[in-house]
């Protein structure tokens, strides 16, 4: 067989390209490390930025009254700074949320993954996963021009801000995102378990319940944690339609701001940098980083422990 | 041993080798690797057979943490593969190697062949076009492919897809070729073709394989080693190790008494 | 025999005749029915819900879903406004975006798979990572509103706004990247080096090429959730009522190309939306209908693209 020789270069010329191509490797690599550490800075940045400017407000604001007052009136004569009416706002309507959308998003996320047909999973999925892209300044439309007013029907004295509207609108916005994550879950529970179950004679329900169910509790545990952080962190459809006055309530039909709620009419207005008012959404907003963040570590810990475990 | 005038292309000279996790696989293994001769290197699995052709090409530098101790030289310039100031890449340049499955790139057929001149930098099309049949002539694809030389080389059947893979490693003339069990993923057809063409292949470079089936290396190689739990109990002519081995565990293997 | 009669004899458990078996199966199977008809009909439910919804904003918004709608500015008779600022500013934010957090995520996700040794280096770049994914868009907005209006000087301007979406949307790309990065399998690294490739060629000709329909999958998806935020473009001062264009990015006179855009006042589509809704008159939100549905249009359109490529990539690449 003839072959067509390539021709080696002498030994020098080859060392020194050897050199200069580990030089570009490294240089390729360490280009694509700042990348990677770009999503360190932007978390720092964020903690930075909402340090400094928080540390402003609490050299005025005593963190015991920042923390204990049921007052919040930042914008007023009279100012006060307790965080606790923005907080039981957050906690009401993502309460209401989550009251619709675990239930529901369990079930069906147990009926996709243990009942429906795979032709019938196969064209839900996608459509949970279009749903979840909704974005969440129309979901604020619906709770104020279609839930509260249906609502008003049975209740006619709903105010037209309230928070229960959007707290069913918040939550009929994460069914599908807890769906599709806890089903993920189930899914990923390996076949032979279900296997073992079935050839003990269970049916599908008791095969889900007892088998399916326990074995992906930390996945499905992931799914509502995440859905707590979701709701916790919403911010358009509360802002739109739950009002804008801090009351410290627990009553769903009352009208209440949250703490995003609160961070967006701030921002909406014109407040001079560096004043109370404008350092005030900083606080606010470090308090819900603080909670959204706990829920992101827990739920990611969670995850991390299903995903370990198959 | 009969033969004379055998030039060594490549020997192992008591070879450790560690993985990252602190596992000794390989146990002062010594191999000559003579050339244009096929070597097979046979033993149960988990002997180390595997791990030992892997480091021939410095695969292993791929994961961090696993370690060599000794020498893998190679002829004639003697140089010691594994040493440290020993760039793998121009290793792999000069060694190249087909892998237990057909691993083709989810490219065209030519452009898989191509890969490793355009590795290199050759630039030419013509030479690369000479190359690439040259290789799939080689390898005896040439004639099934050359009038679809840029369909996806995953639309070839299992046997044709690891020729393409033979032709690929061969398109660079490599001095050494590893073979890594290349017929485990094959039917019985395509493992005779593949034989045939490694029976070939040695009067250009010379062949190390592994391989789990006894028959196969005593139908095609010339030297066999036998491998066992990490270590190298016995390396001799084919003919010597399957008709009088001079070791009682060689025996047993080959006797089907062990495992 | 011996052993059932004394199994008979010490257990408790219920159905011991074939009859009682068979009764016990039947409610067993009544369960699985029960349970089945409550579960497809929370989904329908559910769905149905949502159908309604979108139903009624389209028809809500349906008067002034014309051409005319897509050309005029906002104004303050609800009858003459239009969304052509909003769309406009959108589409420019969008741009800035893209150049912000593909190139970047697309880089991490290749460092983060390919190059990054496992260590405690690593892992805290895979935490923040997860947790920038989860932390809600108001906070990039009050990162913003510090680092870029008031630190870096930007201002409340357009290239304010698209690195922030930017920094938003980049954990997206990042960890889609990385997903579609592993189902590559190491064979065919392992082939690519094995002929004498660099670990960057086996990146680049290899890594990069295999995964990009996931990568772009992640990337439209990303995009479509930056389009449909609101929060954080409200803490960076998007005006509501924006009756300009930006300066335009292509100019008659060398060198042809102006970037004076970036630094223009902007509004995007939900922002205009918003606006609109927050107005007490109902005409104005006929026009908060109207731009709902064509925020909802274009991320169902980018979103279905999206996953209908996934579905196409794991139907058609079988390693």
């Amino acid at each position: 067989m003839t072959t067509t020789q390539l021709k080696d270069p002498p030994i020098s010329k080859r060392l020194a390209k050897n050199i200069k191509r580990n030089f570009i490797e490294r240089v390729i690599e360490i280009i694509l490390m700042f990348a990677a550490l770009a999503a360190t800075f932007i978390t720092i940045g964020i903690v930075y930025i909402l340090v400094t400017e928080a540390s402003g407000f609490f050299k005025e604001v005593s963190i015991i009254e920042f923390l204990t007052s049921r007052q919040w009136s930042p914008l007023f004569e009279d100012a006060h700074y307790g965080i606790l009416p923005l907080i039981s706002g957050t906690l009401t309507t993502s309460f209401v949320a989550l009251s619709i959308a675990i239930p529901i998003g369990t079930v069906a996320a147990i009926y996709l993954s243990e009942f429906a047909s795979h032709k019938t999973r196969e064209s839900v999925k996608p459509v949970l996963e279009l749903l979840v892209g909704v974005p969440t300044v129309v979901f604020g439309y619906f709770a104020l021009l279609f839930v509260t007013p249906l609502l008003q029907k049975i209740n006619p004295d709903l105010p037209t801000f309230n928070m229960l509207g959007p707290g069913i609108v918040m939550g009929v916005m994460i069914i599908p995102y807890i769906a599709s994550v806890a089903e993920d879950a189930m899914r990923a529970v390996p076949m032979n378990m279900r296997e073992g179950s079935y050839a003990m004679g269970a049916t599908k329900f008791q095969t889900a319940i007892r088998v399916v169910t326990p074995a992906a509790t930390s996945g499905i545990i992931a799914a509502y944690i995440l859905g707590i952080s979701r709701a916790v962190g919403e911010t358009m459809v509360v802002a739109i339609a739950a009002g804008q006055q801090p009351t410290f309530t627990f009553n769903p039909l009352e009208g209440a701001a949250t703490i995003t709620a609160y961070i967006v009419q701030v921002a909406m207005g014109d407040l001079p940098h560096g004043s109370l008012g404008y350092q005030s959404i900083f606080a606010a907003g470090m308090v819900l980083f603080v909670i959204t963040f706990v829920f992101n570590i827990l739920g990611h810990m969670a995850r991390k422990r299903f995903a370990e475990r198959y | 041993m009969a033969q004379n005038k055998l030039n060594i292309k490549a020997e192992a000279k008591n070879l450790n080798f560690f993985y990252a996790d602190g596992t000794k696989a390989l146990k002062d293994v010594s191999l000559p690797v003579y050339e244009n001769k096929i070597t097979a290197l046979i033993g149960p699995s988990g002997c180390g057979k595997s791990t030992f052709l892997r480091c021939f090409n410095r695969m292993h530098d791929l994961y961090p943490g696993n370690r060599y101790e000794g020498q893998i030289l190679l002829h004639p310039d003697n140089t010691n593969v594994l040493a440290k100031g020993v760039d793998p890449i121009e290793v792999r340049m000069r060694i190249s190697m087909v892998f237990q499955k057909p691993n083709p790139f989810p490219k065209s057929i030519y452009e898989n062949v191509a890969y490793g001149l355009r590795v290199r930098g050759e630039r030419s099309k013509s030479a690369v076009d000479d190359k690439v049949e040259e290789a799939l002539k080689g390898a005896s694809l040439w004639n099934e492919v050359k009038d679809r030389l840029q369909d996806l080389a995953f639309n070839l059947s299992g046997g044709q897809q690891q020729r393409l893979c033979i032709a690929r490693a061969l398109a660079t003339d490599p001095e050494i070729m590893l073979f890594d069990e290349p017929t485990s993923a094959l039917d019985p057809i395509a493992t005779v073709n593949i034989e045939e063409l490694m029976s070939g292949l040695k009067n250009k470079l010379s062949i190390l394989i592994v391989t789990h089936n006894m028959q196969q290396a005593a139908r095609i190689s010339d030297y066999t080693a036998y491998m066992y739990l990490g270590e190298m109990i016995e390396f001799d002519a084919t003919d010597k190790i399957f008709t009088n081995p001079g070791r009682k565990e060689t025996e047993d293997y080959i006797t089907g008494k062990f495992g | 025999m011996e052993q059932n009669k004394v199994d008979a004899e010490h257990s408790l458990i219920k159905p011991q005749t074939l009859e009682e078996v068979r009764t016990m199966i039947r409610t067993h199977k009544r369960n699985d029915f029960i349970f089945s008809s409550i579960g497809l009909l929370t989904i329908t439910f559910a769905l149905l819900t949502l159908l309604i919804l979108f139903v009624d904003l389209v028809m809500d918004g349906y008067p002034k879903l014309n051409y005319q709608f897509f050309t005029d500015f906002p104004s303050r008779r609800a009858a003459n406004a239009g969304i052509l600022s909003a769309w406009v500013g959108s589409s420019l934010i969008m741009l800035v975006t893209f150049i912000t957090a593909v190139p970047m995520g697309v880089a991490a996700g290749v460092y983060l798979e390919e190059y990054a040794p496992k260590n405690w280096f690593t892992d805290i770049v895979e935490i923040n990572v997860t947790n920038l994914a989860g932390v809600p868009s108001i906070i990039y907005g009050l990162l913003a509103l510090g680092l870029f209006v008031y630190t870096f000087h930007l201002g409340q301007t357009i290239v304010t706004a698209g690195l922030t979406l930017g920094l938003l949307m980049l954990p997206i790309v990042i960890v889609s990247t990385r997903e579609a990065i592993r189902s590559i399998p190491v064979a065919i690294r392992e082939a690519a080096y094995a002929v004498g490739a660099t670990k960057w060629q086996v990146v680049l000709h290899h890594v990069i090429q295999y995964s990009f329909g996931g990568i772009l999958t992640g990337i439209i998806i990303g995009m479509a959730r930056a389009l449909g935020e609101t929060a954080p473009i409200i803490t960076v001062g998007a005006l509501t009522f924006i009756a300009f264009l930006p300066p335009a990015p292509v100019t008659s006179v060398a060198p042809f190309i102006s970037f004076e855009w970036l630094q223009s006042g902007f509004t995007v589509l939900p922002i205009q939306m918003f606006s609109w809704l927050s107005r007490p008159e109902h005409a104005f939100h006929i026009n908060a209908a109207a731009a709902g549905a064509v925020i909802i249009m274009l991320t169902l359109v980018m979103n279905g693209t999206a996953i209908w490529l996934r579905y196409r990539i794991r139907k058609n690449i079988k390693w």
